[in-house]
C-alpha cells in the first residue's frame, strides 16, 4: 500500500515533468507547420529550446528603479504554471494530483500567473509595460467568464469539477454526440487561442508596439528571466492543448497505471497534440490578427459559445 | 430522458437543431448580406437534413418529401433567388452597420432562456423522443423576430421572415412530426411566392426612395417636410 503509494506520486511527478520538457516541443511543432503552410523551410523543432539554453547563458539586466516583484514574477510565473501542469491529466487519470486540484483552481492559477505578470509589467514604469498590463487584463476578464462557462458545461455533464472524474464519466459512456460539447470545445478553443496570446488576439512573432499584448509586458525582461517567463508561456499552451484533447477527445488516456495503458496514453497524447497543433497553425495561417478594439467582439462570441453550449446542456440533453 | 439513454440517431437530431440555434445566432451577428444569406442556406440544409433524420427514426416516410422540399426550397432556390437580387441591385458589397452587436445576442440567449420557460408545459404533454427540441423551434421563430427588429435592411428583413417561416418548420416537425402533406405544401409555395413577391417590392422600393432603408419610408410624405 505504501509502496503504491510513492509510485503513483513518483508517477504523477513523471507526468507533470513530461508536460514541462514536451511544452517548447510543441511550440517548435506548431512553428514548424506553420513554416510549412507559408512555403518556408521550417526551423529544427528543437529550436525552442535551443532559445531556452540561450537566453539562461545571458546576462540578466534588471532596470533601475525595479523592485523585488520584478524579480520574482519570472520564478511565480513558472511555479504556478508547474502547478497547473501537474493539476491536468496528460496520460493517467488516476494519480494522486489530480485529486488535490479542480479545473477552477487550474483558472485561478492562470489569473495569478496573469496577476504578477501585470504588476512586474507596472513595476518599471514604461509605457509600454502599462500599456500590454492594462491590455492583458481587459482581454482576460473577457475570456475568464467564457472559459469558466465552458468548462462548466463539461462539469453539469459529469457532476464534478475534477478534470480526472470528468475524463472517467465520458470514457464510461463511450461515444454521445452531446450538442453541448461541440460548442463547449468551439469556445474553449477561443479561449485558448486568446489567452495563449495567439492570432488573431495577438501576434507571437512580432514586437509591433501599436499592436503587442504579452510582449509588451515582458519587454523588460532578459536573459534567464526572460526564458523562465517564456518557458511558462510554453507551459500554458501544452496545458490549454491538454485540456482541449483529453476533454473533448479522451480516447487513449490511461485508467490504470500498467505500463502498456501508459504507453498508450502518451502516444495518443502526443498524436492528439500534432493534430491540435497543425490545426491551430492552419487557423493562424487563414486569419489576420485583428484590431485590439475588435477583440472583445471575439471574445464575446466565444462567451456565447460557451453559453450556447451551457443552455444546449440544459434544454436539450436533461430532463 | 437523458441524451445517454439515446441511440446515436436520435443524439445526432439533437446536434443538429443545436447546430440550427447556433446559425440563427449567427445570422443576428452577421452584418454582409451575401453571408447573411449563405448562413440562411446553411440553416434550410441543417433542417433538410433534420428532417430526414426524424424521418427514418420516427418511419414517416412523407417526411422525406418534406426534406427534399425544403433542401430543394430554403437550402438553394431562396437563397439563389435573393442572392442574384442582391447582385442585381448592386448591394453585394454592402455592410449593414449593427448597433449593439453584443447585446443583441445575448437579448437572444434572453429568448432561448424564455421560449425554454414557455416551452416546459408544451414538452410534458407531448411523447415523441424530439420534444426537447420544442423550446429550440420556438427560440428560431424569436431569434428571427428580433433580427427583423434590429435591421434596416429590406433584404436581411426579408431573410429574417423566412427564417421564422423555418423555425415553424422545425416546430411541426419536432412536436408532431410534421404537419399534413397538403399544409406544408402549400405553406412551401407560400414561401416561394413570398420570395419573388419580395423580388418585385425590392426594386420597386428602390425606385421610389433610392434605398432598401426602411427607416426612410417614413418620410414618405407628400411634401418633404425636412
Amino acid at each position: 500500500m505504501e509502496l503504491s503509494l510513492f509510485a503513483n506520486w513518483f508517477l504523477a511527478g513523471l507526468q507533470t515533468l513530461l508536460l514541462i520538457t514536451l511544452a517548447p516541443l510543441l511550440l517548435g511543432w506548431i512553428r514548424a507547420c506553420k513554416a510549412m503552410l507559408h512555403n518556408h523551410a521550417p526551423a529544427s523543432l528543437w529550436q525552442p529550446y535551443r532559445d531556452l539554453r540561450k537566453f539562461f547563458r545571458k546576462e540578466v539586466v534588471v532596470a533601475d528603479g525595479a523592485s523585488w516583484l520584478f524579480r520574482a514574477t519570472p520564478y511565480i510565473v513558472l511555479g504556478t504554471m508547474i502547478l497547473s501542469a501537474g493539476v491536468v491529466p496528460l496520460v493517467a487519470t488516476d494519480l494522486p494530483t489530480a485529486a488535490i486540484a479542480d479545473v477552477i483552481v487550474l483558472t485561478s492559477f492562470f489569473a495569478l500567473a496573469r496577476f504578477f505578470s501585470a504588476l512586474a509589467a507596472m513595476d518599471t514604469g514604461t509605457a509600454f509595460g502599462g500599456m500590454g498590463a492594462s491590455r492583458e487584463m481587459m482581454l482576460s476578464s473577457l475570456a475568464e467568464p467564457a472559459m469558466l462557462m465552458a468548462v462548466f458545461t463539461l462539469s453539469m455533464t459529469a457532476s464534478t469539477t475534477n478534470l480526472s472524474s470528468t475524463i472517467e464519466y465520458l470514457l464510461q459512456h463511450g461515444l454521445v454526440l452531446r450538442p453541448s460539447f461541440i460548442f463547449a470545445a468551439l469556445g474553449l478553443m477561443m479561449v485558448a487561442i486568446a489567452e495563449t496570446g495567439r492570432i488573431p488576439i495577438d501576434n507571437p512573432s512580432t514586437h509591433l508596439e501599436l499592436t503587442m499584448v504579452h510582449e509588451a509586458m515582458i519587454l523588460e525582461y532578459s536573459g534567464r528571466h526572460l526564458g523562465l517567463i517564456e518557458w511558462a508561456h510554453q507551459i500554458k499552451l501544452m496545458v490549454y492543448g491538454v485540456l482541449i484533447a483529453n476533454l473533448f477527445i479522451p480516447w487513449g488516456i490511461a485508467t490504470k497505471l500498467s505500463p502498456e495503458a501508459l504507453g498508450i496514453g502518451v502516444l495518443a497524447i502526443i498524436g492528439k497534440l500534432m493534430i491540435l497543433g497543425a490545426v491551430l497553425a492552419i487557423y493562424e495561417t487563414t486569419l489576420a490578427k485583428l484590431r485590439l478594439f475588435r477583440a472583445p467582439d471575439y471574445l464575446s462570441f466565444a462567451f456565447l459559445l460557451s453559453l450556447l453550449g451551457m443552455l444546449s446542456h440544459v434544454i436539450l440533453e436533461v430532463g | 430522458m437523458n441524451i445517454v439513454t439515446l441511440s446515436h440517431y436520435e443524439q445526432a437530431i439533437f446536434v443538429l437543431s443545436a447546430l440550427v440555434l447556433y446559425t440563427s445566432f449567427s445570422m443576428l451577428a452577421q452584418s454582409r448580406l451575401f453571408n447573411l444569406i449563405n448562413i440562411f442556406a446553411w440553416q434550410g440544409t441543417l433542417l433538410g437534413m433534420t428532417a430526414a433524420l426524424v424521418a427514418f427514426i420516427s418511419n414517416q416516410p412523407h417526411l422525406y418529401i418534406s426534406a427534399l422540399l425544403t433542401l430543394v426550397l430554403k437550402a438553394w432556390l431562396i437563397p439563389w433567388m435573393l442572392r442574384k437580387q442582391v447582385i442585381r441591385l448592386k448591394l453585394q458589397r454592402e455592410i449593414e452597420t449593427l448597433a449593439t452587436p453584443t447585446l443583441t445576442s445575448l437579448a437572444g440567449v434572453g429568448l432561448v432562456i424564455f421560449s425554454y420557460y414557455i416551452a416546459l408545459p408544451i414538452k410534458s404533454l407531448s411523447n415523441s423522443i424530439t420534444r426537447n427540441t420544442i423550446s429550440e423551434s420556438l427560440a428560431i421563430v424569436l431569434l428571427a423576430m428580433l433580427l427583423i427588429i434590429t435591421r434596416r435592411q429590406a433584404v436581411s428583413q426579408v431573410v429574417g421572415f423566412m427564417a421564422i417561416e423555418n423555425g415553424l418548420f422545425f416546430a411541426a416537425l419536432v412536436s408532431t412530426y410534421g404537419m399534413p402533406m397538403i399544409v406544408e405544401l402549400g405553406i412551401a409555395f407560400d414561401v416561394l411566392v413570398a420570395a419573388v413577391l419580395f423580388g418585385v417590392f425590392f426594386f420597386e422600393m428602390r425606385s421610389s426612395i433610392d434605398s432598401l432603408d426602411v427607416d426612410q419610408m417614413n418620410r414618405l410624405h407628400e411634401v418633404d417636410k425636412r
